[in-house]
């Protein structure tokens, strides 16, 4: 079929054939119907109203009224906040991203040489990712408490006078990078599973010709598992553009304030502004002040950012799967 | 060829989507509805904020008024806030009576029009609104568009433990910002480590109900121009409040204060500070008097106004007052079952004089502030005081919401942190940010 359809001069198709055509394209539509629907319903639609919301002055009630760029002129000149959102955001991408691969993979390949007891260490490692992010993220606000909490309550013991943690604003972000930390189940799964997987022929070779440790990491382990740190890296940089949640729970609990009736938005940043990424500013800026298309403008922003994080990431790790030369 | 034709059509079929969208629904200019032919019937869906104890009390309310309309059933929502309220109305969530916690949001919620406009109701039904105090009326409007009435309000003075007072030799609550000070400094506990162990007063903004609204009518300090601009940097009582918060935060230490206030339990429970003798004085609502009661009853404590800035002792006996508002929903699918819910809520005296009593909010109208049946003991006489008060007032209606509080708030948290070298730079500063927002908000 292929070959008659390639040889066809440039005659006029016969009847029957382009009948046959239009059914078979038909069909592959109505196989890829669901997934189109999905993307149209639930990506494109969203996507195409956003931007032109983010063109619009709109409170969510009562109909868009186009303002062209002044969200945008906004954001870049007169947002108070948003920069502090930008800069924390950005410090996430930066340490906590890394701190959770370096670590994940740290204690994958710590696991990856135990003789014995490897699955309950697997299990413990595990667990906490289990945990609910507002369970656990609610945890550790009373662990890391610097009056009461047994962190330092246990630092005192010893002499050490503790930080205030998710009170101050210089170390509520490392303290949710140690959350982040705890929490690292996820990723040490997928990076045990990949160190598993480098074939055990090409270590007994190296061992063979005698090289060094961090040879046989550089040269095998790394070109081997680079697909699975890549997926990992551009994940993370995803969650970390979009951390909201445990950021959130942080400041609302440790800022002992109540806000019955109110809504999240009046804790959110908590203390300082320290903790204020840029989604939970969105969230504020769309449901809390209810200035939803400055929101939008805020989202396609960070949707572009997204994208140009995600491609450079790609490319320069050569995506998902190791090339010759990368194993080479 | 094809593939260009389906992707054209798939892009006009978005295009027609999103202008279909974009032309929603406008703010529908206010009509008189006609009175109901027949018997009002059917269902009101109510969504308010109150939880726990006080929502009990709620469903108590909202159960008398079953008794008397047993044609209207009431699904009860409680625990809702106002950004999930808003987010149903917009989605077309048919909410049919909402009840805000806060005044700040009645500019947003008249101007967009996610409650609807009584005036019709109120026209046609006669409704007599000078039966509620004027500044009552004041915060549940907005540019002449009331589409709020007042159910129970909140009024903010000063709480202090009886015991650790008269532990110091003093008998009677500070008068002034600087007493306050002074006693704040005797009363105050510190352990052999430095460590604070019992606070006179915490003075760190953001801390429970410390916010610079609360404060702001003790020394006399205004918020905006008529014209919603700021008028917080032209306002020199501002940086009175602001110097005398700073000093006392000062005395403490703000490390000491933050590491004591991160240790004391949650502002709504039974480990509050003040509940718990960690703090000997606080500001504070008058609804704190049954949480005393529930969760403390055996705490010995007195109430009075707050105490005034130095020089506006003329202010005394006022305070904060804000409230609780009801609006019908845009969508509301049974406006006038949920108007006759409304009524019976805001301005029946026994409904709003039962409310009151179960939960010591303070009643809004003048019937049930007089009526005898109104248990007032004597602290909590010191709230109907203060809300009689011709100083007391509430923080102004604004289109933006409260953002402009929200800016005061960053401004102290820096203050108090040490971070603002000059106050006055610092408060025009806040003054920008009040006017940026409200030109994006209201701008051509």
């Amino acid at each position: 079929m292929a070959l008659a359809l390639t040889a066809r001069g440039p005659g006029p198709v016969p009847a029957p054939l382009r009948s046959k055509r239009r059914r078979d394209r038909l069909t592959v539509l109505a196989f890829l119907a669901p997934w189109l629907i999905g993307l149209a319903v639930f990506f494109i639609y969203p996507l195409v109203m956003t931007v032109y919301y983010s063109f619009t002055r709109f409170d969510l009630v009562t109909a868009p009224h186009w303002i062209g760029l002044r969200n945008y002129q906004f954001f870049f000149t007169k947002d108070p906040k948003v920069w502090q959102a930008v800069r924390n955001t950005a410090w996430l991408v930066v340490i906590l991203v890394p701190a959770r691969m370096l670590f994940g993979l740290g204690v994958s390949m710590v696991l990856t040489t135990l003789r014995r007891g490897g699955g309950i260490f697997r299990t413990l490692f595990y667990l906490p990712a289990l945990a609910p992010p507002v369970a656990a993220t609610l945890a550790f606000v009373f662990m890391f408490n610097p009056e009461t909490g047994p962190v330092n309550v246990g630092l005192k013991s010893i002499g050490i006078t503790g930080p205030l943690w998710f009170n101050d604003p210089a170390w509520a972000k490392p303290a949710l990078v140690l959350l982040g930390l705890w929490g690292i189940g996820d990723l040490m799964i997928i990076f045990l599973a990949a160190l598993l997987d480098v074939p055990k022929d090409q270590y007994e070779a190296a061992s063979l010709d005698g090289v060094k440790p961090w040879q046989r990491f550089r040269y095998i382990t790394f070109p081997n598992i680079r697909p699975v740190l890549t997926f990992g890296a551009v994940t993370g940089v995803i969650a970390a553009l979009q951390y909201f949640t445990e950021a959130s729970v942080a400041a609302t609990v440790a800022s002992g304030k109540a806000n019955i009736g109110e809504g999240i938005g009046t804790t959110l940043g908590y203390p300082d502004g320290s903790t204020l990424t840029y989604p939970q500013w969105l969230f504020v800026k769309g449901f809390s002040d209810y200035a939803l298309g400055y929101a939008s403008a805020l989202a396609v922003l960070l949707f572009a950012v997204s994208v140009v994080f995600t491609v450079i990431l790609l490319r320069r790790a050569h995506a998902f799967t190791p090339t010759e030369e990368s194993l080479r | 060829m094809k593939r260009q034709r389906f992707f054209a059509t798939l892009g006009a079929g978005l295009a027609l989507a999103t202008v279909a969208a974009c032309s929603g629904s406008s703010t529908a200019a206010p009509s008189v509805p006609p009175s109901p032919t027949a018997k009002v019937t059917g269902t009101v869906e109510f969504w308010h904020f109150f939880t726990g104890r006080e929502e009990a009390a709620v469903k108590a309310a909202v159960a008398d008024f079953h008794a008397k309309y047993p044609d209207i059933t009431v699904n009860v929502r409680g625990g809702q806030d106002d950004e999930k309220m808003l987010k149903a109305i917009a989605a077309g969530q048919p909410i049919d009576l909402a009840l805000s916690s806060t005044t700040d949001r009645a500019g947003k919620f008249c101007q967009s029009g996610a409650f609807k406009d009584l005036k019709g109701y109120i026209d046609r039904d006669k409704l007599d609104l000078t039966q509620f105090p004027d500044a009552v009326l004041a915060y549940t409007q907005f540019n002449g568009v009331r589409c709020t009435l007042p159910m129970l309000s909140d009024v903010y003075g000063l709480y202090y433990n009886k015991a650790m007072l008269s532990g110091a030799g003093v008998t009677d609550a500070p008068k002034t910002t600087s007493d306050l000070t002074a006693l704040a400094k005797k009363l105050t506990v510190f352990n052999p480590d430095g460590s604070i162990k019992v606070a006179g007063f915490v003075p760190e903004m953001g801390w429970y109900e410390n916010a610079p609204a609360h404060f702001a009518p003790s020394f006399g300090s205004k918020w905006l121009n008529p014209d919603a601009t700021s008028a917080i940097g032209g306002d020199p009582s501002w940086q009175e409040m602001a110097k005398w918060q700073k000093d006392l935060v000062d005395f403490y230490g703000i490390d000491k204060l933050t590491k004591f206030t991160a240790g004391l339990g949650q502002e709504f429970s039974a480990d509050n500070a003040f509940e718990k003798g960690k703090v000997a004085m606080v500001i504070d609502g008058e609804y704190r008097s049954a949480f005393v009661k529930d969760e403390a009853p055996t705490l010995q404590y007195g109430t009075a106004p707050f105490p005034t800035g130095d020089s506006h002792t003329d202010l005394d006996g006022g305070g904060y007052i804000t409230g609780n508002i009801m609006g019908i929903g845009k969508g509301s699918a049974n406006p006038e079952a949920a108007w006759l819910l409304m009524r019976y809520l805001t301005t029946d005296t026994d409904a709003m004089v039962k409310l009151a009593n179960a939960i010591k909010n303070v009643p809004t109208t003048k019937a049930a502030l007089a009526s005898p049946n109104l248990e007032a003991d004597a602290n909590y006489k010191t709230f109907l005081d203060i809300f009689g008060n011709a100083h007391s007032s509430t923080t102004p209606a604004s289109p933006t919401g409260s953002q402009y509080q929200d800016a005061m708030a960053d401004f102290f948290t820096k203050w108090q942190g040490g971070k603002v070298s000059d106050l006055g730079a610092a408060l025009l500063d806040v003054d920008k940010q009040i006017n940026d927002a409200l030109a994006l908000a209201t701008g051509p």
